[in-house]
């Protein structure tokens, strides 16, 4: 990436900053004050062990927890700033443009594939359907918007090359395939932040490699962040920029692939203490 | 037939040494169903007790009664377990003889039933012989489904996917012909010979709730919501107009909108605190807020009337041409109009035409609004409500829109309810109206309009036609809801259409089992 | 002052009653996770047997009274649970494993049958059941001349209650139906792969359910004396009310939610309106699940992302 075009549209901010961040659940500590910033045109990596607190820290970012104490600032380069912690869950993927996928994949797993890619169009929907009664009465205006969202999904489709499956029921898709649905549909609400929880679990070598590509590919393309938790070191190391990692909570490392490769605490932390 | 036998078992059982011999089995189960009968039986049916002077207790015994369940009932189950082991040759023959037995030849007939429904004694012959045929009718039909697929042994997964998608794509294609065809026969049926008066005036009851469940179609079916307390939003509706009515003298074709938002804001008002809760919270919430309200109807008598209800509410009016035989002054009456000898009928008719009228656009207004951002919203939230706030989707609004639309569209009903009855009352609006109507949804087979459409034909039309059971008629009642869902536990017609296809249907089979 | 114990007294018989029926539900719920409305119902079918075996034993001759309510309770416990148990085993057991509505749906109609099956044997008219035992201590109020009454009806009625949750307790935390029950209730797959017979044990639970509930239609018998078909419903909506307000699934919460909603209504009816007495406990409810949708003794859920 050359300086020039970095310094034309990147903000003087950080993609998410992480302040502090801690998670309690009554005496259990899941994040301890763990900071850190994940930047914009990158694949931010999270790694640990597990029960580090990984998938806690993506509750915290996308909504689904109120963080114990901590900021996290989203500043996407067309708004202002935003205090993740201060917002209502869904608000972080409509206004924030945070979007997510989960650890156990969560699709709409009764609607068709196609189906489950409109629904992340909900938002930008709403507002063309004039909150559904202008779209009752069927205006042009709104079926243009209909059309718009429909080539949006299968742009998606194409992508992931599930289009001939549009329309069968999205639970009826091998495994590897609902993986992947999950982050076109992710995508489909043109997030400005990806949070990707183990989208390589399940996922055979193939798989693997296809997925590195993906999310290389919506990277330099699309100019996004990206937060990557995953165990895969295959998919660590092939795609993230930068990474974070954790253990019990709290941020042992920080910094680029070859750094935490070499990493004493991290190599602690994954293989143990070495007794003398 | 002990060959038979053996060849029918799967390889593993068959090597199953110790295995019990299958008529020690059937015994067992014989004699347990007898003690079971036995206890059931002892004292409820043993022992009819009667007040005397509403003072003490005394009563009649019925011991033959007692007896002939369980003598007769361990029978079956013992053809039944037999039917299990692979024999079922015995259950064909015994079951169908005496299915025969019961229901003609040997006694009174269930066609001489109505003789005995003045009777105040329950369980007569009459009946107890409809109940035992019912029962030879079962074992038959069980004798005769095992021998259809016997030999096929158990079936597979994939093939028991495959027979799903069969079901749902015969259910598709079905509804799809069946709908329109209803339909038009709807429109048609006062006009041909069968369409006398009184099956279009229990057309207008079976109507109503077909109103009634494609609206709570939308809760339950689509958004998923669990809503027990529907019916409070059709009183609602069949409130407001009686007030509108009988207060401010309003017609009702001026109420019905504001009987419908009325509703709508009561959906709202209600729906706001409770909809973050989660599934059976959320129905026994609505259960508790069905039934303040018709608490409420009942204790504020200056508003509501109590108990007696709002009686002389307006009449339906053709557009405002009253159906009467002599109107006021300077009024044209309905049959003046179109210069027509004046019946009594014209109005059931009329009123059975709005309530079409009015069921079809509810089912209309469903069918677009499924494939609005609004209703795979709906879908979406029923499927998995934390992705659906990942994706940016607003919980609670969402369900809220879902709750005041179906309450909207019970205020509709209800008005017209009140319409066509003259008079409302807090009796017409209990639980069990509520119970009845999501039954009808769910039996339907949640999401189909066509189902749902079908199961109110069903459960409102035969106890209406059946009025010859009296007594019985709840009892059937309960009974059906109960065999329907062990019979299809996924209701009649299931089977769902994507709201936007990318391919051409006719393209590709519809079974999900050839996908990978 | 008097007058207020006085109404607690008669709120928490009220209430024992109404946890013995919640813990039918709260268990059922726990167990298979579904809403078994024809539970009400079994209340009112034990009711019933509690008045037919109380008639046939005075017909019998045999008027001792703490041998009448033996065989009373015995037999009215015994019988109700076979119909628990028959229930199960019809409407609810081949819908296992099928969607969450149709179990709900089929629980309805059970109910509407039991009603009306009720209804044709013994008639629509309320049976009026002659008291059985009478009288009661008079705590009198020093001045205000007002008597508080705690009858021994009362007393009977909380003691057994008492002993019976005592029983109950014991059965759960130590034999080993009370452990297969709540291994079904944590995870009714990994109990079945290690051995639990999970069959018997729901069969169990509606049993067990069905005999609290007939205690507790015994004592309704013996305390309004009066019983109809359609007393299951009301009676079986409060309980029902009453396992979600304690926390649906918690025992001890069904019996504090049971006794929270007989207090309610007989404090409520005392000062306020009588008629609005169900309104007050569904208001407590929805207040409730709104500041605490887990209810008073639920676990807080952690939601799983």
């Amino acid at each position: 990436m050359n300086a020039a075009l970095q310094q034309m549209t990147e903000p003087a901010m950080p993609l998410l900053t992480v302040e502090h961040l801690t998670m309690r659940f009554g005496g259990l500590v899941a994040i301890d004050d763990a900071s850190f910033v994940a930047q914009h045109r990158e694949i931010t990596g999270v790694i640990g062990p597990n029960g580090a607190g990984k998938t806690t820290l993506f509750n915290c970012i996308t909504g689904f927890y109120k963080p114990t104490v901590g900021r996290l600032t989203l500043a996407a380069a067309d708004r202002p700033p935003m205090l993740l912690e201060q917002m209502e869950g869904f608000k972080i993927g409509q206004q924030a443009s945070v979007a997510r996928t989960f650890q156990n994949v969560r699709l709409f797993t009764g609607m068709s594939v196609l189906e489950n890619l409109m629904v992340a169009q909900h938002n930008k929907l709403m507002r063309a359907s004039g909150y559904t009664f202008l779209g009752l009465l069927g205006l042009p205006s709104f079926n243009r918007a209909e059309r718009v969202a429909r080539d949006l999904a299968v742009h998606w489709l194409d992508r992931i090359g599930l289009t001939h499956l549009a329309d069968e029921p999205a639970g009826s898709l091998p495994y590897g395939d609902q993986r992947r649905l999950e982050i076109a549909r992710a995508m489909c609400t043109e997030p400005v932040l990806l949070c990707l929880d183990e989208p390589a679990a399940g996922l055979n070598p193939r798989e693997s490699a296809e997925l590195n590509t993906l999310l290389r590919s919506i990277r330099d393309e699309l100019g996004i962040g990206i937060l990557l938790i995953e165990h895969d070191m295959s998919v660590v190391m092939g795609t993230c920029d930068h990474i974070v990692v954790l253990d019990y909570g709290r941020k042992i490392a920080d910094g680029s692939p070859s750094e935490i490769r070499s990493d004493p605490a991290v190599i602690r932390a994954y293989l143990g203490e070495e007794e003398e | 037939m002990a060959d038979t036998t053996m060849e029918k078992r799967l390889p593993g059982e068959a090597v199953a040494s110790k295995a019990p011999s299958p008529l020690l089995v059937a015994v067992k189960e014989t004699i347990f169903t007898a003690v079971l009968v036995f206890l059931l039986g002892v004292l409820m049916v043993g022992f009819q007790t009667q007040a005397i002077q509403g003072q003490y207790l005394s009563f009649v015994t019925r011991f033959d009664d007692v007896l002939w369940a369980v003598a007769i009932v361990p029978i079956g189950r013992f053809l039944l377990a037999l039917d299990r082991q692979g024999q079922s040759w015995p259950a064909l023959i015994v079951g169908g003889l005496a299915f025969l037995y019961f229901f003609g030849a040997g006694s009174t007939g269930v066609m001489e039933l109505d003789v005995y429904k003045t009777l105040p004694l329950p369980f007569e012959e009459a009946m107890v012989n409809v109940i035992f045929g019912l029962g030879a009718l079962l074992v038959f039909g069980t004798a005769i489904k095992s021998l259809r697929t016997a030999g096929q042994g158990r079936r597979t997964l994939p093939a028991r996917e495959a027979a799903e998608a069969r079901r749902a794509n015969f259910a598709r294609r079905l509804s799809v012909v069946l709908g329109p065809v209803l339909v038009a026969a709807a429109v048609v049926l006062p006009w041909t010979p069968w369409g006398d008066r009184q099956l279009v005036d229990s057309l207008v009851l079976v109507l109503t709730y077909v109103m009634l469940g494609w609206g709570l179609n939308i809760v339950v079916g689509l958004a998923g919501l669990l809503d027990l307390g529907y019916v409070a939003f059709y009183a609602v509706g069949a409130y407001t107009y009686a007030k509108l009515s009988t207060e401010l003298g309003l017609t009702f074709w001026e109420s019905l909108p504001i009987a419908g938002i009325f509703s709508a804001a009561f959906g709202v008002a209600l729906g706001f605190p409770v909809l973050r809760l989660r599934g059976d919270y959320l129905a026994i919430v609505t259960l508790g807020f069905g039934e303040m309200i018709r608490i409420v109807l009942i204790n504020w008598q200056a508003f509501t009337g109590g108990p007696n209800g709002i009686g002389s509410i307006g009449k339906i009016t053709f557009f405002g041409f009253p159906f009467e035989r002599k109107a006021a002054e300077g009024v044209t009456t309905f049959h003046e109009l179109f210069g027509l000898q004046f019946s009594g009928s014209h109005r059931v008719y009329f009123l059975y035409y709005v309530i079409l009228v009015l069921a079809l656009i509810t089912n209309f207004a469903t069918i677009r609004l499924r494939k609005l951002p609004i209703g795979r919203a709906w879908e979406a939230l029923r499927e998995d409500e934390t992705a659906c706030r990942a994706l940016g989707i607003n919980p609670t609004n969402t369900k809220l829109t879902a709750f005041a639309i179906g309450a909207m569209f019970a205020g509709f009903a209800g008005s017209f309810f009140a319409t066509r009855q003259g008079f409302v009352s807090p009796e017409s609006f209990t639980f069990i109206e509520s119970a009845v109507i999501l039954s009808i949804v769910v039996l339907g087979g949640m999401g189909s309009q066509v189902g749902v459409a079908l199961a109110a034909i069903l459960l409102i039309g035969l106890p209406e036609a059946l009025r010859e059971l009296a007594l019985y008629r709840m009892l059937a009642f309960g009974a059906s809801m109960v065999l329907i869902m062990l019979w299809r536990p996924k209701g009649l017609l299931s089977y769902r259409e994507p709201t936007i296809l990318l391919h051409a249907r006719n393209k590709k089979p519809m079974v999900s089992g050839t996908v990978k | 002052m008097e007058y207020l114990l006085q109404q607690l007294i008669n709120g928490l018989t009220l209430g024992a009653i109404y946890g013995l029926i919640a813990i039918g539900y709260t268990m059922v719920y726990g167990i298979i996770g579904m809403i078994n409305f024809a539970h009400g119902d079994i209340y009112m079918v034990g009711a019933f047997q509690a008045m037919i075996a109380l008639m046939i034993v005075g017909t019998l001759g045999i008027s001792w009274v703490p041998l009448q309510l033996a065989i009373m309770l015995i037999v009215a416990l015994v019988l109700t649970a076979a119909y628990g148990w028959t229930v199960e085993r019809i409407a609810y057991r081949p819908l296992r494993g099928s969607t969450r509505l149709a179990p709900l749906i089929s629980a309805i109609g059970m109910s509407i049958v039991l009603q009306n099956y009720v209804q044709l044997l013994q008639g629509p008219r309320p049976k009026p059941v002659a008291p059985v035992i009478r009288g009661g201590f008079a705590l009198t109020g020093s001045d205000s001349g007002f008597v508080v009454q705690l009858g021994y009806l009362q007393i009977m009625i909380i003691l057994l209650t008492v002993a019976l949750m005592t029983v109950f307790a014991y059965i759960i935390a130590k034999t080993s139906l009370g452990r297969a029950q709540r291994a079904c209730e944590q995870d009714r797959k990994m109990a079945s792969l290690l051995g639990v017979n999970v069959d018997l044990t729901i069969s169990q639970t509606f049993i067990i359910g069905a005999a609290l509930a007939a205690v507790a239609g015994m004592m309704v018998t013996l305390y309004y004396g009066v019983n109809d078909f359609f007393m299951g419903f009301v009676a079986g909506i409060k309980a029902f009310t009453a396992a979600v307000l304690g926390g649906i699934g918690s025992l001890p919460g069904a019996m504090l939610g049971g006794i929270l909603i007989g207090l309610i209504e007989a404090i409520w009816s005392a000062y306020f309106s009588a008629e609005y007495k169900d309104v007050a406990a569904f208001g407590v409810l929805v207040l409730v699940l709104i500041f605490r949708p887990t209810g008073l003794l639920g676990r807080p859920e952690v939601e799983k992302v």
